[in-house]
């Protein structure tokens, strides 16, 4: 295999190389790149909803949007922020990271990974041109419940059930090839038990994907089918129940907030030992407690639905299946905490984002215990209470642990080590702006502040302002993330194949950036562990490839 | 004036609920002054910067099963008061008076079963000071036109539900919220302990003016109800006629009234600008309905057109509001028929309708 | 084909098939859902079968049973219990109507939609005549009373003591039935 700098390459052949490197790739290092580009553009796509949503809320009374259009800005911020940021970051990190990790030359089915990833910008370019098509795009909420969204939902509405079927096609496929990669492809000598846990939360994460995903792509389709063929699923004239919907829904919809935190806890316990330059403590029972939490998702889908008047023998049974999902939850966060205790600890950019991830996630998981009683949960559903838990899991949670993936991950990447400084300026721009941003919403709920209003009662208007002032700076602050990351690409200290100091596994013994291909030959492991020297033997000598 | 807490309310439910919600704050206000104690005292103190030297412990079964069981433990503490409270708040019966709630986009109807009585609450802020025009009031988008008189002390059975998508009926200082789903029946239950002015919102997403149809609860001692039952019967809070206008008014007064009425009533959808959103919701410029036959645009006005999100405005506004929003239709943008509408066309239409009854 | 190959084939059949596997059990749901709120009486729906009373009636019980009714869609139609609530026995045989009328200018098809609460006492509800078995059928401007006949099951649980039955009105054109009661009423 010869290094593409020493050939001169035709001025004619460079546009076909291009398509040929990065829209018929089948290398999961370009893959995952491309995955990660795809997800920060969507991030910024629904941070700008986002914020159209705060400059709307910022005072009382109609300000830049309708209400109409208002109700179009929050589907859709979660929309892409679900599916179009967060799930594709974390597919991109697996992709980059586990054949790494385990000492795997690629994917097990690299076309389908192809495939798998070029469904995604597909998808939602039919999914954003929502905006533009006559009358109004989706605005029923991203849960969109029937009838809202069957009955009484505008046309667009068609083609974001189109977009929701690709996106699912897209996350089955890449499940599967993550699971064919891990339990085929590990290197002679790494036993499950012993591969790093990001594989491990991986592997649990594309078992949930693959149960769930198919159950909402049968929920959209009967939505397709109440529209336009006749059927009644969910609507009650023809016998139909719109509650169906929603146990149908959450029913998926639970265990794919668990899909969108589990490889995020992955990172973290990648990057807590590794700054602490102590092993995660209680590896077994990590594993066994992200299992818990994940069979256990599937019985807890009624606590979205508390207030719908399902049996009171439903809501006891979810309520103490969701107070019981705490527990393994809580063994994860005694683990982190333990393995920073009696450590040596530094605090690199990957690091600060860890630890706020461990406190902030915290407080996000502790207001998930307090929804989850039912009788409070009265008062608490459907206000800004809701609102304020689940960005505090999704935002300083597990946006939080991709940034500090990337940061952890970024010159292994590139080559080159990010500006640490400016990591550390836009780490606390983030961790204050994001507390500033959410916290408040808290007290909203409580006072009494219902969600998806586009205008609110005075009582509410101080805590709303505070909350898009922090909402502005953190997004303003991602530019600078922006920034960084492409900064680092070019430029920045060369980095060693070890990178960080304390860093274990197999992907911090192939050379900063790491060659377009390796481990073409399996590397062979220690006995006692899986912590080779930094020059294993089947590395490739070539450097060169990487972006 | 910025809250931070949920009420503690009127009812014995809604201080259940305030308890429960005290009790597991401070435990999880506890565990996280533990977790993040620890955190704290690690971040300080086995920093590499302080010289202190990593140590290789990395498992410890024994201690990982206590802190799996000691937070199984207190869950299981604080589930049985939150089961005891639940079982209560299930049982409805022996009730004293029966209210059924039907959820519209975008107000409340609300019905005294015993009574006979029935009338719709809408949204009672002006267009003006939601569009900023004037100051803003108190109660901003939280009054309403015809509030939901209960008396205290008695037990309040609700019967809830939908005249078209999932609305919930939420009012914090009862304690009470409950999904209205079309099709369905759902009840819950309050027993108010003070007379006041309780406010409410909806509580799920229904379109486009979910944050605008708010439920106001005024609670009165009995007597108090009693007299306003009686004066309820006779004479209903619901839309009617008024009296018909002695001057007549000039093309120019009639389009100003008609404009102001139609851009608090109908803009939410068909826009100022007469564009509407089609195809949800028509263009009113150029169309068929405004500039053609009067008696069917009179007809969709009063009537509302099944299956959509137009609304019988019959039930809502008074025939000198029909008649000058018709012709502000039949004039602006272009529209230009000429045409001027009376209310007595409107009274005479609803008569033709009554005839058939 | 190496031996990697193979595995990585034999896993992604394993996985295709759970993928479609949990498609169909998505479907499933459907009728399964159903079943559980039938048999478990929980969404407060009664059922469509015709029920003969063969059951004493329990003296030492009395049950209030409320009427009440909904439009949906803001139907232009009148639609109201002419009886609001009554007291029975259970095992006694009931008779009400529901009066109904199409005051739009066209033909209409409705249907009605029963709801119960609590949702518990749906099950022991049985009709043996009731207006919401079909969908009905009315010529612009007709209007007529549709009778229910019913009574409640001796065995419902002895701490319910009030249960409301609540019709909503849908329009059922779209999903319309080869035979539909047209039952003459009053016009005009």
């Amino acid at each position: 295999m010869t290094s593409e700098a020493t050939i001169a390459i035709p001025l004619y052949l460079k546009p076909w190389l291009f398509f040929k490197r990065w829209v018929l790739s089948t290398n999961h290092k370009d893959i995952g790149t491309l995955y990660l580009l795809f997800s920060l553009l969507m991030f910024l796509v629904g941070g700008i909803f986002a914020l159209l949503i705060r400059a709307e809320l910022f005072r009382p009374g109609a300000r830049i949007i309708d209400p109409e259009l208002f109700n179009q800005m929050t589907t859709m911020h979660g929309l892409v922020m679900i599916f179009g940021a967060v799930m594709p970051a974390l597919v991109g990190l697996a992709n980059w990271m586990i054949p790494l990790m385990i000492g795997a030359p690629d994917m097990a089915m690299p076309r389908m990974n192809n495939l798998s990833f070029w469904i995604t910008p597909l998808a939602f370019i039919i999914l954003l041109s929502t905006l533009i098509m006559p009358g109004s795009a989706p605005n029923f909420g991203w849960t969109f419940y029937a009838p809202l969204s069957t009955t009484y939902g505008p046309p667009s509405t068609d083609y974001m059930i189109f977009a929701i079927h690709l996106l699912g096609i897209s996350s089955i496929l890449g499940a599967i090839n993550i699971i064919a990669t891990i339990l085929n492809m590990r290197a002679p000598g790494m036993t499950l038990m012993k591969m790093p846990l990001f594989c491990w939360t991986w592997l649990i994460t594309a078992f949930l994907l693959i149960g769930v995903m198919p159950v909402l792509a049968g929920t959209v389709t009967m939505m397709l089918m109440d529209r336009h063929f006749g059927t009644s699923f969910f609507n009650a004239a023809g016998g139909g129940d719109p509650l169906l919907f929603q146990h149908l829904f959450w029913f998926f919809g639970h265990p794919e907030v668990y899909i969108i935190i589990l490889p995020g806890f992955g990172v973290i316990s990648q990057v807590i030992p590794t700054f602490s330059r102590k092993k995660l403590f209680g590896y077994s029972f990590m594993v066994y407690a992200t299992c818990a939490i994940a069979i256990l998702s599937y019985f807890v889908w009624v606590h979205h639905m508390f207030v719908t008047g399902v049996p009171l023998a439903a809501q006891l049974f979810t309520m103490y299946m969701t107070m019981i999902i705490a527990v393994p939850t809580g063994v994860k966060v005694f683990n982190w905490v333990t393995t920073m205790f009696k450590g040596a600890m530094t605090f690199e950019t990957p690091m600060l984002f860890a630890i706020a991830f461990v406190f902030l996630f915290t407080i996000g998981g502790l207001s998930g215990v307090m929804l989850s009683m039912v009788p409070a949960d009265f008062q608490y559903q459907d206000t800004y209470f809701v609102v304020a838990h689940f960005h505090y899991v999704l935002v300083p949670g597990a946006v939080f642990a991709i940034i500090s993936g990337i940061y952890y991950w970024l010159p292994k990447w590139t080559g080159h080590m990010y500006n640490e400084t400016l990591g550390k300026i836009h780490f606390w721009l983030s961790v204050i702006s994001v507390n500033v941003t959410f916290f408040p919403m808290h007290f909203l709920g409580l006072a009494g502040m219902p969600r998806r209003i586009p205008d609110y009662a005075l009582q509410f208007a101080n805590f709303n302002a505070i909350a898009s002032l922090g909402a502005f700076v953190f997004g303003i602050s991602q530019l600078l993330f922006v920034y960084i990351i492409f900064r680092s690409i070019r430029k920045g200290k060369p980095a060693t194949a070890q990178v960080w100091e304390g860093a274990e596994g197999l992907e911090w013994t192939v050379p900063s950036p790491a060659p377009h291909h390796t481990f073409a030959v399996p590397p062979s492991l220690y006995e006692n562990g899986i912590t080779p020297p930094l020059h294993a033997k089947g590395v490739d000598a070539e450097g060169g490839g990487g972006i | 004036m910025s809250a931070t807490n949920m009420p503690q309310g009127v009812t014995p439910i809604s201080h259940a609920i305030y308890d429960l919600h005290m009790t597991v704050f401070w435990i999880c206000v506890a565990i996280a002054v533990i977790v993040f104690g620890v955190m704290i005292y690690a971040l300080i103190y086995h920093r590499k910067a302080a010289g202190h030297k990593a140590a290789t412990f990395h498992e410890h079964p024994i201690l990982e099963m206590v802190w799996a069981i000691i937070p199984f433990i207190i869950l299981i503490i604080i589930a049985i008061p939150a089961t005891k409270t639940l079982i209560n708040m299930d049982d409805s019966s022996d009730s004293d008076l029966t209210v059924k709630i039907t959820g519209y986009q975008w107000k409340w109807k609300y019905e005294y079963l015993d009574q006979g009585i029935s009338f719709m609450s809408n949204l009672a802020t002006s267009q003006d000071e939601m569009q900023n025009l004037t100051p803003k009031n108190k109660w901003y988008l939280l009054e309403v036109d015809h509030p939901l008189v209960l008396p205290v002390g008695e037990k309040i059975r609700f019967l809830i539900t939908s005249n078209d998508v999932i609305h919930s009926w939420w009012v914090p200082a009862l304690g009470v919220k409950k999904d209205a789903i079309p099709g369905f029946i759902h009840e819950a239950w309050a027993r108010i302990n003070k007379p006041g002015i309780y406010r409410g919102q909806c509580a799920e997403l229904c379109g486009t003016n979910h944050g605008f149809m708010p439920i106001v609860v005024e609670a009165v001692t009995k007597p108090e109800f009693e007299a306003w039952v009686k004066q309820q019967i006779k004479s209903p809070a619901s839309a009617g006629t008024i009296a018909i206008p002695q001057k007549p008014l000039s093309k120019d007064e009639i389009m100003s009234a008609g404009k102001t009425a139609y851009e608090k009533n109908c803009s939410v959808c068909h826009k100022d600008t007469g564009l509407g959103m089609p195809p949800t919701f028509p263009a009113l410029k150029g169309s068929k309905i405004a500039t053609g036959n009067i008696k069917n645009h009179i007809d969709i006005v009063l009537n509302g057109k099944p299956g959509t999100a137009m609304q019988p405005f019959g039930k809502i506004l008074n025939d000198q509001d029909i008649a000058d929003i018709i012709t502000y239709e039949r004039n602006a943008w272009g529209n230009n028929t000429g045409d001027i509408i009376k209310a007595e066309q409107i009274k005479a239409a609803r008569n033709q309708q009554e005839k058939t009854k | 084909m190496t031996n990697q190959t193979q595995k990585n084939r034999k896993t992604l059949i394993i996985l295709i098939l759970i993928t479609i596997g949990m498609f169909g059990f998505g479907f499933a749901l459907v009728p399964f859902y159903n079943l559980l709120c039938k048999n478990l009486g929980i969404n407060g729906k009664t059922s469509n079968i015709i029920e003969v009373n063969k059951d004493p009636v329990d003296m030492n019980r009395v049950i209030t049973v409320q009427f009440t009714a909904t439009s949906n869609a803001n139907l232009p139609w009148d639609f109201y219990p002419m009886t609001k609530e009554i007291k029975v026995h259970p095992g006694e045989n009931e008779k009400i109507a529901y009066y109904a009328k199409n005051n739009s200018n066209h033909t209409m098809t409705v249907q009605a939609i029963p709801s119960v609460t609590p949702g518990l006492a749906a099950k022991y509800l049985k009709k043996t005549e009731c207006f919401c078995f079909t969908q009905q059928t009315f010529r612009a401007g007709e209007g007529r009373e549709m009778p229910l006949l019913f009574h409640l099951d001796k065995s419902l649980p002895k701490d319910i003591k009030i249960l409301t039955l609540s019709y909503t009105m849908f329009d059922a054109e779209k999903f319309k039935k080869a035979s539909t009661n047209k039952t003459q009423g009053k016009i005009n």
